[in-house]
């Protein structure tokens, strides 16, 4: 049961083999008895609730394709009435008072909510470990980590936890966890998605997208989550399509582009050799293959590393122990009460990125760091705008390594090197995806695809076809 | 460029946080690598080009002047750590 698909139990369900009812208990179930640590809140009661409403739907014939799908949301996304954390102590105690867009969008389709999953705090971390909550563990081996920071709702769909996860990506925390759990992961165009009650990491950047365990179930979610929002002010009025529409179009004559930097020093021999087996796939199907150049993409990381932090530390002001979230015992004054609440709610690494953010800020720092990195941005974006003319998507990893151990990388600039191949998408607001394309040292290896503005039609339909002709997506791990 | 003890301490406190000695050690040794890493950044020739702020180069989106949101004071002060009187209380301020 745990292995289908979308498509798969909406069937189930339409021809009553299973009541939606049955369907929690069973995944409520296989969630208690986990030990990947994927959930941070679980919502059995609501879900139960939830699912007996779809079920009254199926049988009155009102179903649609989502009525009843079991998800995991995650906890960044505002909840009414559920814990909504983020990851941190900050927020351990904050019952969101209202929705955000993206849940309720998800809640009119008649979805039925699992629970909140697990995530680096505030979305800031490649690896999961930085959750007020402990780490996720790997599916596929669980002294691995499941990747960043989106780690809970991927390893929920990689350990058949869900049927599908929500997720969101500032630098590739959709993305890389999919890569790293071996599953499917839509970061879309910035401004497809609204971030109306999804908590700010970095504005400019956030985008939520669906993890699922295929390109076909990601264009069914993405039909929902996407459109536009009067309530978030960069929404874009941009028409939402049906994803499904275009999946079985043939990708004779794709032009893909392979962006020589994404092929350099610091990529897994092992994971290269996935991706280039992968690509000849593509042309096996017809696509026609190209080396192109994306020659500031190396600066994408001091670029993201000044505009991600900034952004941060201007959002994260708002938590000052006062109208929401933790709040220090005994404060002094009113200054004790701001640094002490602060401090002793925020973790090590959300910490150290508010202040290379009011460092950059500060008087005097501001051209030199935040202006330039802007600047750079541009740089990066205008490549990517070239090598559209002359073709259609690009492809490489989407992280240099497979998971790496548990505990095994303490330094923050490394870890930060981890995201070189995501963050360049974030930093232009191009849509990108990662699909399952084979293994290495026995863990998954994701396909990164990026395609122009508004192509997620295109990306999906280049995901679905590669996936009725391979069957990585459909492997799961042992102990499963 | 290199960030001393003191300089991250007055970082810290403009950002309304506080850290204990061996926390100030770490940070300022992490802030350091992580702005020498950024240094790379003042070798990109970038005269003339202009600061993007914004994925998609769009405006901020201007609606009609009307209220669209009803009075929630009360729920939203239910989340808070100390209400008072529909007021959120913090420490005393002028003695």
């Amino acid at each position: 049961m745990h292995t289908k698909t979308i498509v798969e139990l909406s069937q189930g369900l339409k021809d009553k083999n299973f009541s939606c009812v049955e369907l929690m208990q069973y995944y409520l179930n296989r969630i208690n008895q986990s030990d990947l640590n994927a959930f941070i809140t679980v919502t059995d009661e609501l879900a139960l609730a939830q699912a007996q409403v779809a079920d009254d739907k199926i049988a009155l014939g009102n179903a649609s394709i989502l009525t009843g799908i079991p998800y995991a949301h995650k906890d960044i996304f505002c909840t009414k009435g559920v814990k909504t954390s983020a990851g941190s102590k900050m927020l351990d105690t904050f019952v969101s008072p209202y929705d955000a867009t993206v849940s309720q969008k998800l809640n009119q389709a008649d979805l039925v909510m699992l629970g909140k999953t697990n995530m680096d705090e505030f979305a800031m971390g490649s690896s999961n470990e930085n959750s007020f909550y402990g780490a996720v563990k790997n599916p596929w081996n669980r002294l691995k980590i499941p990747g960043g920071s989106s780690g809970g709702s991927a390893a929920s769909v990689a350990g058949g936890l869900s049927c599908f996860a929500t997720g969101t990506d500032t630098g590739g925390s959709i993305r890389q966890p999919a890569s790293l759990c071996g599953i499917t992961g839509l970061k879309p165009t910035y401004g497809r998605i609204s971030r109306y009650g999804m908590i700010a990491y970095a504005s400019s950047l956030d985008q939520a997208g669906p993890m699922t365990k295929t390109a076909q179930d990601a264009a069914i979610v993405l039909n929902v989550m996407a459109g536009f929002d009067e309530k978030d002010s960069t929404s874009a009025e941009q028409k939402v399509p049906d994803y499904t529409s275009n999946l079985n179009d043939s990708i004779k004559g794709l032009i893909i582009g392979l962006p020589k930097e994404f092929f350099s020093s610091g990529l897994d021999d092992e994971v290269a050799s996935n991706i280039m087996l992968a690509v000849k796939e593509f042309e096996v199907m017809g696509a026609i293959v190209k080396e192109v150049s994306l020659p500031n993409s190396a600066y994408a990381i001091p670029a993201y590393y000044i505009v991600a932090p900034c952004e941060c530390s201007s959002n994260l002001s708002r938590l000052d122990g006062i109208r929401y979230g933790y709040r220090t015992k005994d404060a002094k004054n009113l200054e004790d009460l701001y640094l002490r609440s602060r401090s002793e709610g925020f973790g090590e690494e959300v910490k150290r990125r508010i202040m290379i953010g009011a460092y950059a800020l500060s008087v005097g720092y501001y051209d030199a760091y935040y202006l330039k990195a802007q600047k750079v941005r541009h740089l990066i974006s205008d490549d990517f705008k070239k090598v559209f003319e002359q073709v259609d998507v690009i492809m490489g990893p989407v992280s240099p390594t497979t998971a790496f151990d548990l505990g095994s990388v303490k330094n923050p600039v490394s870890m930060y090197l981890a995201d070189i191949y995501t963050l360049s998408a974030n930093l232009a607001g191009l849509p990108g995806m990662s699909i399952p394309a084979g293994f290495a040292q026995n863990l998954p290896v994701g396909l990164q695809i990026i395609g122009n503005y508004w192509s997620e039609s295109r990306l999906l339909n280049i995901a679905h076809q590669f996936q009725l002709q391979t069957d990585w997506h459909l492997k799961t791990p042992q102990e499963y | 460029m290199s960030l001393s003890e003191k300089q991250v301490s007055q970082i810290a406190y403009l950002a309304r946080l506080s850290l204990n000695e061996a926390q100030l050690k770490d940070n300022t040794q992490d802030l350091n690598a992580i702005f020498s890493l950024v240094e790379q950044l003042a070798n990109i020739e970038t005269d003339g080009i202009e600061p993007m702020s914004h994925p998609l180069h769009m405006f901020q989106r201007l609606r009609e002047d009307v209220v669209t949101e009803k009075d929630q004071s009360a729920l939203f002060q239910s989340i808070a750590p100390k209400t008072s009187n529909g007021y959120y209380l913090v420490p005393t301020v002028i003695e």
